[in-house]
């Protein structure tokens, strides 16, 4: 790892996501902490409901009532953003930190050529007169790969396919030059081949821009392949998280190591799937104490009271009490 | 290979009409239009074995899995399962009886249980309709046998579908689809819609299961990994053609067709040799509209003259000129 400079681009301090119903208050989001450095990929992963979503919602502020921040603060280059009114904060998304969504096709108008909407937000950004931003318009859409942008830039959405609709939806988000971008499942929708390209696309502007990446997604083979560091997140806290090879290679936590023998591999022998028994619990029935516990192998008493909190080991940090000096005998 | 295949596949062909409105045509002047799905496929599945298709979307596999099972006639070529003939109506009665031995599951079980009723109603329905069991004890019974089978319990029987996650839900289609002796399931990418975690509970059950009852499986997926832990041949498709059958095994090994080692390639993998990677070139084309000759010529590094004219077929296992010629060195 690189030393880590002064100010992360993008600092989560102990943010907490609540939905408030009539029966109960959800807790989506559960005090959590990441930092992500300049030039980044952080790769956050865990299973439907986990949280991953929420907290890229949470970051750019679209929480939609009756959800709300209840706790915790983002920091943007060590500028708080979470409190900002409305409006100074519909400046910082997509000026500062652009979006990725799942659905390229949802994700575009398609009424408006694609002209429009890259034009529409190069402007809305900066000033750039209409000549100016149509033609870095253009060389935006021939940096995310799109043949002959010059002719293509007119076209409409469904003209496009899937995985040049994906391009468009990234030269949207790179149109005013963000420090961080929120990818959510970017390639969820793609076939293998167009998301191996739309994985090299994203690495590569990362890597020459110097943008920070927030990758959601399930896939933990897309994780591996693109994110410096990655997140394991369970019931709405991070379970682990580190340099993305030791967590891949050598999960700590129970339910990280689940997950990676759950996937079936394309090396070695096809052996039987590592099960964890049991599913994610409903926000609504959280277990008290580690809210993996119920389905966890080596849970022990304090599993059942006591929430674990981010230990460090090495370079990573684990949520788990079996890391815990304190319990050395029980982990051994 | 010592007797009959169970399922026999030959020179399958389906093709949809995706022409305009009769008026548009009239008026626009506009041709009519087909779209080839599948476009003479033929394999065997042995009795006892898995064999997956695997391809992109808009490969045509799913549309196999339906005509396999007969929910879809084909438009040319046949299939038959245990000799019987699918599509021959001198048959039909023989058919009929076929009937209760193939079932099939589907991707979102979300969609493929009927909301509105008990889990229990849904899984006796085959039993009912095909007079597995008689009387209402003994079918009340057999559906709690079922549920234990897949890991649900008996008490489950009398609850609706909205209660139960994902999983479970898969977990009683598969009940539904053993509830009437079934010998060979279509099974149309049974994990896509779940979790990781949980897939991996539905892949093992599915094998457990198999190596109990003796099952017979048509696997049909996207996903290479998931295809490489289950089958024990795998057809890859693209296009509406197969590209390629080979041993599960040995097309991890040694793919042979460009577009398999293109698609293995693609795989963001969690081994993380950081392998340099062939940019992948292109998208499947139009459907409507494929490439003359070999449809993946446009995409192919080892494309050449002849590729462009003439569609080759499968030699060996393989539909590719170059291969076929001896032209690649097998990796």
């Amino acid at each position: 790892m690189t030393v880590k400079e002064a100010v992360p681009v993008l600092s989560v301090r102990d943010l907490t996501v609540e939905f408030v119903t009539r029966r109960a208050t959800l807790r989506a989001l559960d005090r959590v902490s990441f930092d992500v450095a300049r030039g980044e990929v952080l790769g956050v992963v865990g299973e439907s409901g986990a949280g991953k979503s929420v907290t890229g919602s949470a970051i750019i502020g679209l929480i939609d009532p009756p959800g709300r921040i209840a706790g915790g603060e983002v920091l943007l280059s060590g500028a708080r953003i979470d409190d900002l009114p409305q409006e100074a904060m519909r400046k910082v998304r997509g000026k500062r930190i652009g979006m990725i969504f799942q659905d390229p096709l949802t994700s575009l108008n398609p009424l408006y050529r694609i002209s429009e909407q890259l034009i529409e937000t190069i402007r809305v950004h900066t000033d750039l007169d209409a000549a100016q931003a149509r033609a870095r318009a253009i060389a935006l859409l021939d940096e995310v790969g799109i043949p002959a942008p010059e002719r293509r830039i007119d076209s409409y959405p469904h003209e496009f396919s899937g995985g040049m609709r994906q391009r468009v939806v990234i030269a949207l988000a790179l149109c005013a030059e963000p420090e961080f971008i929120i990818a959510d499942e970017p390639t969820t929708a793609l076939d293998v081949s167009v998301q191996a390209q739309i994985i090299a696309l994203i690495k590569r502007l990362c890597k020459e821009r110097g943008t920070s990446v927030m990758l959601v997604t399930h896939d933990m083979g897309v994780i591996a392949e693109t994110a410096d560091r990655v997140a394991v997140m369970y019931a709405g806290r991070i379970a682990e998280i580190g340099p993305v090879r030791e967590v891949v290679k050598q999960p700590l936590h129970p339910y990280a190591k689940g997950l990676m023998g759950a996937i079936p591999s394309l090396e070695g022998e096809a052996k039987r799937l590592v099960q964890i028994p049991g599913t994610m619990p409903r926000l609504s029935a959280i277990p008290p104490g580690c809210a993996f516990n119920p389905r966890c192998s080596q849970a022990f008493s304090r599993c059942h009271v006591e929430r674990p909190e981010l230990i460090a080991v090495g370079d990573r940090k684990v949520a788990c009490h079996l890391y815990d000096e304190s319990n050395a005998e029980i982990a051994a | 290979m010592s007797e009959a295949p169970f399922v026999e596949v030959r020179d399958l062909r389906r093709v949809f009409d995706v022409s305009k409105p009769w008026l548009n045509r009239v008026l626009e002047n506009a041709p009519r239009q087909y779209l080839k799905a599948v476009d003479g496929v033929s394999f065997d599945i042995a009795r006892g074995e898995t064999f997956a298709l695997v391809g992109e979307s808009g490969s045509g596999k799913s549309t196999v899995a339906r005509m396999v099972v007969g929910l879809l006639p084909p438009s040319d070529g046949t299939v038959a399962i245990a000799g019987v003939s699918m599509n021959d109506v001198d048959v039909a009665q023989e058919r009929q009886r076929l009937r209760r031995r193939i079932q099939m599951i589907f991707q979102d079980p979300y969609a493929s249980l009927n909301p509105r009723w008990r889990v229990g109603r849904i899984i006796a329905e085959p039993i009912r309709a095909f007079q597995i069991v008689e009387g209402e004890a003994a079918i009340n019974n057999r559906v709690g046998e079922l549920l234990t089978l897949v890991g649900l319990h008996p008490d489950d029987r009398s609850k609706f579908p909205h209660e139960f996650s994902g999983g479970q839900r898969q977990r009683i289609a598969i009940a539904r689809a053993l509830a009437s002796n079934a010998e060979f399931i279509v099974c149309d990418e049974p994990t896509s819609a779940l979790d990781v975690s949980v897939q991996a509970q539905i892949l093992n059950l599915m094998r457990d299961l198999q190596e109990r009852l003796g099952l017979t499986y048509l696997f049909i997926s996207h996903n290479l990994a998931v295809v490489r832990h289950m089958a024990t041949r795998i057809g890859v498709m693209y296009l509406g053609r197969l590209v390629e059958i080979s041993d599960g095994k040995q097309l991890f090994s040694n793919p042979r067709h460009p577009y398999t080692r293109m698609l293995l390639d693609a795989v963001p993998d969690l081994a993380m040799t950081g392998k340099a990677r062939d940019g992948v070139k292109g998208e499947i084309p139009n459907p409507i509209s494929p490439p003359c000759g070999c449809t993946f010529h446009p995409r192919c590094p080892l494309v050449f003259d002849r590729c462009r004219i003439e569609t080759p077929p499968v030699i060996d296992g393989v539909a590719c000129h170059a291969v076929n010629e001896g032209r690649v060195a097998a990796a």
